[in-house]
């Protein structure tokens, strides 16, 4: 296997803190190997703005293999970069050219306000769970596992929405920064399991009240959440959602 | 002697009785008790939400932004449970027994016997909370095997099994922050334990965002801040796992126990290149259908699929006919580094082994041929079918090391290499999962107690989920009992002491303000531990590291350069204080690899082997525990915790 090595433009925003207004600076980043991943890339950055006595960039990350949902970056105008179904812990170099210039953005969205550079506040989409993305069971109350049969296709339906790793891709990508998705795939992972019954009508009217509470905008239906989501989170759950809203604002006493 | 605390009577009775005879605490006085739980992985969340539910005021941290980004997340494969939904022979004995023997007789059997008890609950409490695990056409629940055993008790969710129990955890925590039972502090980072009157008492801890460091009293301090692995630089942890709570329990009195007991995982993607910053898992599930080979003949420059069956070497089949590609891990990664190391490698750097699915997506394919009865088939559509069928099982896997390596793996077998991936070591605690420090506690990874010498696939997110949800919550509460009387303590001249030298601490980094960047310390250091406290260790070798990571620290704290203010986020300053730690932990490890003249499990001493080079365990001399005391810089006093096996006798470890 041969490997190439490129040299790159990185353009990337700055910002000190949430109240100081931000830029973007431009740096040279020299003998790239395309098997680095892109946080790799920005790592080498780094460690040469630290030893030139400059400050290093700063953006979320964690577990670096696309399940953590903490890394995020607007590359080249695309959550997450150029590839499909992707976390851009997992964006290796070799989606990219020797010679071309990489824009990289926050997440921009109100609701996710900068903390500095590259990181925002995503502690939004923690609250819309605390209205209610959980089913009320107290430790010691279960019953046996396997007393309860579930329809595998239901199961699988509800594994498919419950793999969402709540990085915000898709509120990023919408232009009404939206979070329609994200809340959506909770709602359908316990609404298509028994055991999320008892409460689902409660469920879905306090989550959307929270969601418009933290700002997020209204769907309209332009699908680029979907196309975004690094977990392809299907734009159906958001059918399913406006069903069981409707649903449970109709007949909710 | 350490002191473990086990009950009297017999062992499958220890935790009923324990449990009927416990202290309790009333619902009026739960109110009114605090209790600091630092971490939000399986066994935190699960601590956090459990605790909460039974109304004591709980405070959670986290450094991630939210706790839903803890490493347990990343966890692939599976959880077990001694169900016997498949009928297949398991129970709780059986559990227990395997878990023991796969740690190779370094655990404590009451602890471990504990476990496979409540390990059927966990899994049941797990479905109750809507946690969607595989199930079969009927409805129910599906399972599969791993490494070390012999029965199917493994439940999962595709390979994404600790997402899934995570989010089921981290939702059942933000119901209680929602009912104001749990306060959630995400971004904060624990960076002391403050005692008073030699009983821990609350923490200081650093808000990430804001540099300002805050004082949390707290009745009961709970450790869930997971495993050391990152000391090695190079592992599968995520960026951010670090041992920074856990040593600071040490340095206030908690004794590290078998430090130098960790896990390299047999399945990972090998090292590209000096770039490298972390390692990614190919779950141990894919051993279940895999196959693993490295080439005959030294110098072989055939590709992989151009190599004829009579020209590869199954090492693992052939050295293990009875366990063949399932042995435990320990083992699997030791025969794939003895291959390599013969010079059978593959790959650019010859540090890797082949993992390969062509068998058995020909064995799926031909299987979906005659379930859905199809006659006339050419090769070409077998090998669709099969493709389909390990598609469906381990696709997510499939498309991860495609992104990271872009080969195909449908087409190519995949490379493959141990790396670090999981510490059995930890803080030491006794059966009610106490630290040798009162009212400081551990939980999941960042004890000790349940794995020995090595652990078993499956089991990490069964322990911290048992420790967090059904052990902690009886355990804790019975010391608490006693308790009661004692106030809230808002202000007291330990919390100032104990910021003052916290703050202390963080300038004195800050001002070193020398050349050398954080990261390229924590490099050198993780290839020091690597090489000589890595698969193999020997005197010699732990020696010369002890020297090195001496030496290393001594540069850290007169050449690391921290960029940014004190007071401002600043992930550099995070990780200085980090690395700091490993340093100190490093040189730990080497101490009690070198204490430990055998071979068991994951620490394997190259003086002590069989002669077909397998490990040697010494039961006569090392069958405890080593739990170490700090004394100082460089300076530690061994404790031992005898290990007494009433139930099991030890026997050399055998999957021959």
């Amino acid at each position: 296997m041969s490997h190439t090595t490129m040299n790159l433009k990185v353009k990337v925003w700055r910002q000190k803190n949430a109240t100081t207004p931000g830029a973007f600076v431009t740096y040279d980043v020299a003998g790239i190997s395309d098997e680095m991943s892109f946080l790799e890339m920005l790592d080498v950055l780094n460690e040469r703005l630290i030893t030139e006595g400059g400050e290093p960039i700063a953006f979320d990350h964690d577990c670096r293999e696309g399940i953590c949902g903490m890394c995020s970056l607007y590359i080249n105008g695309k959550p997450h970069g150029p590839w499909q179904a992707n976390t851009t812990c997992q964006l290796h170099m070799r989606a990219f050219k020797d010679g071309e210039t990489i824009v990289i953005e926050p997440w921009r969205a109100n609701s996710f306000p900068i903390v500095k550079d590259l990181t925002v506040d995503r502690s939004a989409f923690d609250r819309i769970i605390q209205a209610g993305g959980y089913i009320s069971v107290n430790t010691g109350n279960a019953v046996d596992g396997n007393s309860l049969p579930i329809e595998k296709a239901k199961a699988d339906d509800a594994f498919a929405a419950a793999m969402c790793i709540g990085c915000g891709a898709c509120v990023a990508a919408c232009k009404n920064s939206s979070a329609m998705l994200f809340l959506s795939a909770k709602v359908s992972h316990l609404a298509l399991l028994p055991q999320g019954a008892p409460e689902r009508k409660t469920r879905v009217l306090s989550m959307v009240a929270q969601m418009d509470k933290e700002g997020f905008g209204a769907c309209t239906n332009t699908g680029a959440c979907e196309a975004t989501c690094p977990k392809e989170i299907s734009i159906s759950n958001i059918a399913r959602l406006n069903k069981e809203y409707l649903g449970a604002s109709l007949t909710a006493e | 002697m350490l002191d473990s605390k086990i009950p009297s009577g017999k062992l499958d009775d220890k935790w009923v009785d324990y449990k009927g005879h416990c202290k309790l605490v009333n619902p009026a006085n739960k109110r009114k008790m605090e209790i600091i739980i630092v971490g939000t992985g399986l066994a935190g969340a699960s601590a956090a939400a459990a605790m909460g539910e039974l109304g004591y005021k709980v405070k959670a941290f986290c450094f991630q932004d939210s706790p839903r980004r803890a490493h347990s997340i990343a966890a692939q494969g599976g959880i077990n449970a001694a169900k016997n939904y498949q009928n297949d022979g398991d129970s709780v004995f059986r559990l227990f027994y395997d878990t023991i023997k796969g740690g190779d007789y370094r655990a404590r059997e009451a602890n471990v016997h504990r476990l496979a008890e409540v390990s059927a609950n966990i899994i049941d409490q797990c479905v109750a909370q809507g946690v969607p695990f595989a199930r079969e056409y009927g409805g129910l629940l599906s399972n599969r095997s791993f490494g070390g055993t012999q029965v199917q008790r493994t439940f999962y969710a595709a390979g994404q099994t600790g997402q899934q129990l995570l989010i089921g955890a981290y939702q059942a925590l933000e119901r209680q922050v929602a009912l104001g039972n749990v306060t959630m502090h995400t971004r904060h980072e624990m960076l002391d334990v403050v005692k008073i009157d030699g009983k821990a008492t609350g923490i200081i801890a650093r808000n990430l965002i804001t540099g300002e460091l805050e004082k949390h009293f707290g009745h009961a301090v709970l450790i869930c801040s997971g495993g050391y692995g990152n000391v090695y630089y190079l592992s599968t942890n995520a960026m951010g796992s670090n041992v920074t709570a856990a040593w600071k329990a040490h340095k206030q009195g908690a004794y590290f126990a078998n430090p130098c007991f960790t896990q390299i995982h047999p399945t990972c993607i090998p090292v590209s290149g000096d770039h490298q910053s972390k390692l990614t898992l190919m779950s141990e599930s894919l051993r279940n259908d895999g196959r693993i080979w490295v080439p005959k003949n030294l110098g072989e420059i055939r590709k992989a699929n151009d190599i004829p069956e009579e020209d590869r070497d199954y090492f693992l089949e052939r050295r293990y006919p009875a366990f063949g590609n399932l042995v435990p891990r320990d083992v699997a990664s030791r025969a794939a580094k003895e291959r390599c190391d013969a010079g059978h490698g593959v790959g650019t750097s010859k540090q890797a082994v082949y993992l390969d699915y062509a068998a058995a997506i020909q064995r799926y394919g031909k299987i979906e041929v005659s379930k859905q009865g199809l006659t006339n088939v050419s090769a070409d559509e077998i090998t669709a079918l099969g493709k389909e069928v390990v598609k469906e099982k381990y696709g997510n896997l499939f498309n991860m090391y495609a992104k990271i390596t872009g080969e195909n793996p449908y087409e190519v077998p995949m490379r493959i290499y141990p790396a670090v991936h999981y510490t059995m070591g930890g803080l030491w605690v006794d059966y009610e999962l106490q630290t040798t420090v009162p009212g400081l506690y551990a939980l999941g990874e960042a004890n000790f107690s349940d794995h020995g010498a090595n652990r078993l696939g499956a089991s990490a997110l069964m322990q911290g989920l048992a420790d967090g949800y059904f052990v902690a919550p009886y355990t804790v509460g019975n010391n608490l009992a006693d308790a009661i009387y004692n106030a809230a303590i808002p202000t007291h001249p330990a919390f100032e002491e104990a910021a003052k030298k916290v703050a202390d601490r963080i300038a004195s980094l800050k001002n070193i303000n020398g050349k050398q960047s954080v990261e390229s310390f924590h490099k050198r250091l993780g290839k020091i531990i690597w090489n000589e406290c890595g698969m193999s260790r020997s005197e010699a070798g732990l020696k010369k590291a002890i020297a090195d990571i001496q030496a290393l620290k001594k540069e850290f704290w007169s050449d690391v350069r921290i960029p940014g203010d004190i007071n401002e986020y600043n992930p550099e300053l995070d990780k200085a204080n980090r690395v700091a730690d490993f340093i100190e932990l490093g040189e730990l490890m080497c101490v009690d690899a070198l204490n430990r003249n055998e071979s068991c499990g994951g620490h394997f001493r190259e003086e002590y082997q069989t002669p077909d080079g397998e490990a040697l365990r010494d039961d006569e001399n090392f069958m405890y525990v080593a739990a170490w005391e700090n004394k100082g810089e460089h300076n530690w006093t061994l404790h031992k915790e005898e290990l007494k096996y009433e139930m099991i006798k030890p026997s050399q470890r055998n999957y021959k």
